[in-house]
């Protein structure tokens, strides 16, 4: 069997400059906060980030904004972090507001080899903006393009040394569809346990999208 | 009662037995305290579980069980949790009986601003753009005016969360419904006339022949 397990100093270093990334998690809840205090110690620099929401300066994948290591943020909402907006208006880093469902979908095309989708949601507002439109059976929607990253940084409550994962109550939100939508998968596990361990009906996501498996998780 | 508590059992009222329901941050929260005994609702938190319940005891919180505004939340027995992309294909799939939200500006088309005031403030829309469009009734829950100065208008100003989707407005002064002839005053909130109503507000309002007060203590 492949050994995924390896330590937080080898994970980041799979992280490097100009790179996108997608990091799970939503307000903090479900994100990989040991990778994270890692990659702030890292300096990597210039990188794209995918999120839900850039989190509080202090939790989650805000402590990376505040570190200034995005040059570009793709997420649903980025009020509970005012380092976000401070960046956002000083033109340092360019934020694109996504729906979240549709940030939802387009990663879930993304992993899950579609071309993108047609959403009603949007329309008539500026999230249409230079997107094709199209009626279907009577009702207005817009096309969304897939999304995907170089690289996922997920966080499950239980891994097995196979990569199959469960989420504990509400810290699922992206992790599971994060890991089918990048090229290479870290996840942060707050428990690793042997294959087997895990009963089949009970792992949310499996092992065959995760490449790296991290403990330590907070 | 104060006007929030007020604007929260109206709203209470307007739901149905066994109807799915996905309220916003802030006031439309307080919705869930006034549910009529019996009435068995089902609320959805988008960021990932049905069943959402009251918020715990002091010193009970559990920090993986959060809601959509990232409070530690529960959840009740029947309740589920998943993935945000399943978490918006129940709200954009038409799964969602009612949303409950707040707003900046309304008009009387129907039209809802609460994501963004160029310049000055822009959070994120988050889920808003997609539970407006999705969810079967859309419910604002507001008080009447900010600072004295109309909110329901004409036209709304700001960026728009969504295009004539608003069904029902429900603040302190009034209940009003958005119909193909316009604004519809259809009730009076405890203390308010309908000269008063109309001072408030913006929007020309058609007054509904069968004008009644709320009925709070039904």
């Amino acid at each position: 069997m492949i050994n995924k397990i390896i330590s937080i100093n080898e994970a980041i270093e799979k992280v490097q400059d100009n790179m996108t990334i997608m990091v799970g998690g939503f307000l903090a809840n479900g994100s990989p906060e040991s990778l994270i205090d890692a990659l702030v110690a890292s300096n990597v620099k210039n990188l794209t980030l995918i999120c839900n929401d850039t989190g509080f300066p202090d939790k989650g994948v805000g402590k990376m904004v505040v570190s200034k290591q995005f040059k570009k943020i793709i997420a649903s909402h980025v009020g509970t972090n005012p380092e976000t907006a401070n960046q956002m208006n000083s033109g340092t880093t360019e934020v694109c507001l996504t729906p979240q469902g549709t940030l939802a979908e387009k990663i879930r095309c993304g992993g899950n080899g579609l071309g993108g989708f047609y959403t009603p949601t949007g329309i008539g507002t500026e999230a249409e903006e230079g997107k094709e439109k199209k009626i279907i059976n009577g009702k207005e929607y817009i096309f969304e393009m897939p999304l995907r990253a170089d690289v996922a940084l997920l966080k499950a409550s239980v891994v097995d040394k196979k990569g199959n994962m469960v989420f504990n109550k509400t810290t699922k939100n992206f992790n599971p569809i994060m890991a089918t939508a990048a090229d290479l998968v870290i996840v942060e596990a707050e428990k690793i346990v042997e294959v087997g361990e895990i009963n089949p009906e009970h792992v949310m996501c499996s092992g065959i999208f995760v490449d790296y498996i991290v403990g330590g998780g907070k | 009662m104060n006007e929030k508590a007020v604007i929260a059992k109206r709203v209470a009222q307007l739901l149905h037995d066994g109807d799915v329901v996905n309220l916003g941050i802030g006031l439309p929260t307080m919705v869930a305290n006034y549910i009529p005994e019996g009435m068995d609702i089902t609320f959805q938190s988008e960021n990932g579980f049905l069943g959402l319940g009251p918020a715990p005891e002091q010193g009970k919180e559990d920090c993986e069980l959060v809601n959509a505004g990232g409070i530690p939340s529960s959840i009740v027995p029947g309740g589920m949790f998943f993935d945000s992309a399943t978490s918006f294909g129940i709200i954009r799939g038409g799964h969602v009986d009612a949303t409950v939200l707040g707003a900046m500006e309304v008009d009387e088309k129907g039209n809802l601003a609460n994501w963004k005031i160029p310049g000055k403030m822009v959070p994120g829309m988050g889920g808003a753009m997609d539970l407006v469009v999705g969810a079967n009734t859309v419910i604002i829950a507001m008080v009447h005016t900010q600072k004295g100065k109309p909110k329901i208008l004409k036209q709304c100003t700001l960026p728009l969360t969504a295009k004539e989707q608003v069904n029902i407005i429900v603040t302190e002064m009034a209940l009003m419904r958005v119909t193909d002839k316009g604004l519809v005053l259809e009730e009076l909130g405890p203390e308010a006339t309908v000269e008063d109503v109309i001072a408030a507000t913006e929007a020309k309002l058609i007054i509904s022949p069968n004008l009644k007060r709320f009925g709070l203590d039904e």
